[in-house]
């Protein structure tokens, strides 16, 4: 479900009435912090939805930003400015912490684009981040019995070698694809940026895949790692 | 200067401290004895039983030490500990400090501590250093202060938050913000520097340890990830010297003094001043007069302290690499470290902060030009003038801090559903949608928690609220979108909305160990002081108390075996002083009965230090050989046992060394 379209009529300040420009959170005009209106995270650094960033560029507006619109700046202000910048300050951070990690990044503009991603809600059962891939089925099946044979072990305290050898390599090849994954999903981020609807629509549905497939690998990449660690400590 | 001024106040688990921005600089405030530091020590004094409750009064800080020996059972030290705990939470505490708590607290209640006849919670302890520090800093301006900037452990978590706060207001402060120790530190010392890059704080205090590591950028104070623990300090190392003393006073001489208040504390000063002797020293000596007459000597060399505190010591290990993987770096990049508290004055200390960053590898040393007493202090005093807009200085400073715990809810199977993540920037939020499970449904309970761990039973308990009011509907119709929001101070609100009919709900957060602003209301310091509504009068009644107080002091003094030691000169500034105070204190010139009580207090110092000494030996003879074997068939509280026993003390009698009169360094 799409939240706001970008083509709402353009707001106004609501202390000098100057139409607001590229931050809808902050006045260029007279430098007053403004209502939290229903921004986009892309909207609140006046960029477009777009996968590719600048990061540097997107830290720079960050802090410049929060320079204007932090709380501390508004420790003598009336009560309203002082729960405008609190909200106007936790949307920011909310914003540049999710568009500076490309992975929430691809995963909120998703969501943008009405698909419902990974662990959305409370609550949710995570099932479906133990779904392996099909093209990996065998070999999920032969790690988890690994794993389940060196929890076992551990909890009788043996050591066994060369199950902590299969392991290793099990990891390796793992985090491999963890990496093939990334490179497909970068792929797929500047056909989308580049793409128009049709293209868009199809490099939507392959990253929802990645992403899915990613969260798997993850998972089980986590798994091999606690076991292996308890191991050698 | 006309407007409001801000103060900047460290209230730490042993010493507090107050600070502002002058001009251009931080300061600290000294108190009436002319101490910067103000040990968080609170007494209730002693008053008839039959007295009315607004004869109550305390006494805060150095003054109040000698009651730690002298009414063990009306003093309190280290409540910093106890801030936004539960029953269940201080049951290690309990073992190692001497906290009276009310018998009939019940889990998941505020506690309360007993002084002498009377109950206070933790926050209202604090709330009376807080107005000491407050009144030291009107006494310094000569003016009313009513807002301040308080600092806290990053670690603590909400619960723990909203006591200081709780504190703050109590003491009759409107407290602007809560800022995190070790960011306060990095404030101080970025502040005359343009320093870019990447620095890392540790701080190790008298209760708690706390690890962050910022991004300093063109005056951008950013914090990427922060650690800690907040049952970790000096306190330990005191605790663990103590536990081997008490140990071996046992073994030797048959004496357990473990069910002995003023006795224990007499012992804890000794092995306090030890500590603080092994930073420098390579060996310092134990030298304690037992009940009955025998001594309890021993030496204790520098390499023996090391082996003993190493495991404490090595506990800040864990968090500080936690800190770093966090940040997604590894210790080679950290360009500097500050080091803040007290205890980093231990050499074992600097020595792993060494080892875990890496600097005398990389031809560097770690910060340590500030006080590590005061620079949190100071750094308080900074984040205040930055919120009083009052100083170009600070005007382009700017402190971006984060969460350092998740913020998460009980979902189905009492998981945790994580909602915000650890180090997450504040303010920082969340928006979640609940709905029903029973038609007709018209409350949603939710359980908000803190903490890392996957299940809900091994995290804080923040708080449960009920979504109330939900219009009834078919089961899994309503949507209610529930907004949690952390603000700049560490602080969770929540607030609700139903989204199908429009109705906003109705929810009460109550913490989990909090209080409410109704039980706030009534622990608000002055409406128990039956104080003066005008300053100046309160002032001058003040100021004139302290003049009768010390007076008298000085009188009692004068038939004291101290007395017989003071020199000619010495008792003759004393009566020269006494004279001076009692023509002045009638009068209604504040500013000169102030000087006079200074000057008494000056010449009276040396008097003081001899009569204390006195009292930490009279404890420990006064109690007879009968008490302590009662005392020792009793099982004696809980054990400690000691890991390793000191070294025995060779003592030539001959040159028997006099203690040196009390260092008023204390490790915070």
């Amino acid at each position: 479900m799409f939240t706001s379209p970008a083509t709402s009529a353009p707001a106004a300040c609501w202390a000098c009435a100057t139409v607001l420009g590229r931050s809808p959170l902050l006045c260029t005009a007279c430098g007053k912090v403004q209502p939290v209106a229903d921004s986009d995270y892309f909207q609140v650094f006046g960029l477009e939805r777009k996968l590719g960033l600048d990061l540097a560029a997107l830290e720079r507006e960050f802090h410049r930003l929060s320079r204007k619109l932090h709380p501390d700046r508004f420790a003598r202000a009336t009560a309203q400015e002082q729960a405008w910048s609190l909200a106007a300050t936790a949307l920011l951070n909310d914003a540049y912490r999710t568009l500076r990690d490309p992975i929430q990044r691809t995963e909120y503009l998703l969501k943008l684009s009405g698909l419902k991603i990974g662990e959305e809600n409370a609550g949710k059962s995570k099932a479906a981040d133990r779904h392996p891939p099909a093209d990996l089925l065998e070999e999920v099946f032969e790690l988890n019995m690994q794993l389940e044979e060196m929890r076992m072990n551990q909890k009788m305290g043996e050591d066994d070698l060369s199950l902590q050898a299969g392991l290793t390599a099990a990891r390796g090849k793992f985090e491999a694809l963890l990496a093939e994954v990334d490179g497909d999903l970068a792929a797929k981020s500047a056909q989308w940026d580049a793409g128009d609807p049709a293209t868009r629509e199809k490099a939507t549905n392959a990253m929802a895949a990645l992403l899915d497939r990613r969260r798997y690998l993850r998972n089980l990449v986590r798994d091999v790692n606690e076991v292996l660690s308890t191991a050698t400590t | 200067m006309p407007e409001e001024r801000i103060i900047g106040i460290d209230l730490g688990t042993t010493n507090s401290l107050v600070a502002y921005m002058e001009s251009d600089q931080p300061v600290v405030i000294p108190g009436v004895d002319g101490s910067n530091l103000v040990p968080s020590i609170v007494v209730l004094d002693p008053v008839a039983p039959d007295a009315p409750v607004s004869a109550r009064s305390v006494t805060v800080g150095n003054s109040a030490r000698r009651a730690l020996i002298e009414t063990p059972d009306r003093a309190i030290y280290s409540v910093k500990r106890l801030m936004g705990r539960g029953l269940e939470d201080v049951q290690e505490e309990l073992k190692l400090f001497p906290f009276r708590l009310a018998d009939d607290i019940q889990p998941g209640e505020v506690l309360r501590i007993r002084l002498g006849e009377m109950q206070f919670t933790p926050s209202e302890i604090s709330a009376y250093i807080l107005r000491q520090l407050k009144r030291n800093a009107e006494r310094y301006f000569g003016a009313e202060v009513k807002k301040a900037v308080i600092t806290v452990p990053a670690y603590f978590n909400d619960a723990q938050r909203q006591a200081t706060r709780d504190a703050g207001r109590m003491a009759g402060l409107d407290v602007l913000r809560l800022v995190n120790e070790p960011t306060a530190a990095a404030l101080a010392y970025g502040l005359d520097r343009a320093k870019e890059g990447i620095i890392a704080v540790y701080d190790l205090g008298g209760g708690t340890f706390d690890i962050s590591i910022l991004k300093l950028n063109d005056g951008i104070f950013e914090v990427i990830a922060t650690n800690g623990d907040t049952h970790l300090g000096g306190d330990d190392i005191d605790n663990l010297l103590l536990a081997v003393a008490l140990d071996e006073i046992r073994n030797e001489h048959g004496i357990d003094l473990r069910q002995q208040p003023d006795a224990i504390q007499a012992l804890r000063k000794a092995v306090i001043e030890a500590k603080i002797a092994l930073s420098s020293e390579p060996a310092a000596k134990l030298d304690i007069e037992l009940p009955g007459g025998d001594r309890y000597r021993r030496e204790i060399p520098r390499e023996v302290y090391e082996q003993l505190i190493q495991p404490v010591i090595d506990r800040t290990a864990g968090p500080t690499r936690q800190a770093l993987a966090d940040a997604g770096i590894t210790p080679d990049k950290i360009e500097e470290v500050v080091l803040v508290g007290g205890s980093t004055r231990i050499p074992a200390v600097r020595a792993l902060v060494d080892r875990l960053f890496q600097l005398s590898a990389r031809g560097k040393k770690p910060h340590t030009e500030l006080n590590p007493d005061e620079v949190v202090a100071l750094g308080a005093a900074v984040q205040a003038s930055i919120l009083a807009g009052s100083s170009t200085t600070t005007e382009e400073l700017l402190l971006l801090d984060v969460t350092p715990l998740s913020l998460g809810i009980e979902a189905l199977g009492g998981v945790v559903a994580r909602i915000i993540q650890r180090n997450s920037t504040i303010p920082a939020s969340a928006t979640e949608h609940f709905t029903t499970g029973v038609d007709g449904q018209t409350n949603v309970a939710i359980h908000v928690l803190q903490g890392e761990r996957e299940l809900a039973a091994d995290c804080r308990s923040l708080a449960r609220f009920d979504l109330k009011g939900i219009p009834p509907m078919q089961a899994g119709l309503p949507r209610i979108e529930v907004k949690f929001l952390i603000d700049a101070n560490g602080i969770l609100k929540v607030s609700a909305r139903e989204q199908r009919s429009g109705t906003e709900s109705q929810i009460e957060v109550k913490p989990t160990y909090g209080l409410t602003d109704e039980q706030v209301e009534t622990m608000i310091l002055d409406s128990f002081d039956n104080a003066e509504t005008d300053f100046e009068a309160r002032q001058l009644i003040e100021a004139r108390l302290e003049a009768d107080n010390i007076l008298d002091k000085v009188q009692k003094a004068e038939s004291s075996p101290a007395w017989k030691l003071l020199t000619s000169d010495e008792i003759a500034q004393i009566a020269a002083a006494v004279a001076h105070l009692t023509a002045t204190k009638s009068g209604s010139d504040l500013a000169l009965i102030r000087a006079a009580v200074t000057r008494l207090d000056h010449a009276t110092r040396n008097l003081a230090e001899k009569m204390m000494e006195a009292a930490v030996s009279g404890a420990m003879r006064g109690k007879t050989m009968q008490t302590a074997s009662d005392d020792l068939d009793r099982t004696a509280g809980p054990e400690i046992h000691a890991p390793h026993p000191f070294a025995k003390a060779e003592f030539d009698d001959s040159t028997k060394i006099e203690p040196d009169p009390e260092p008023e360094e204390d490790q915070k």
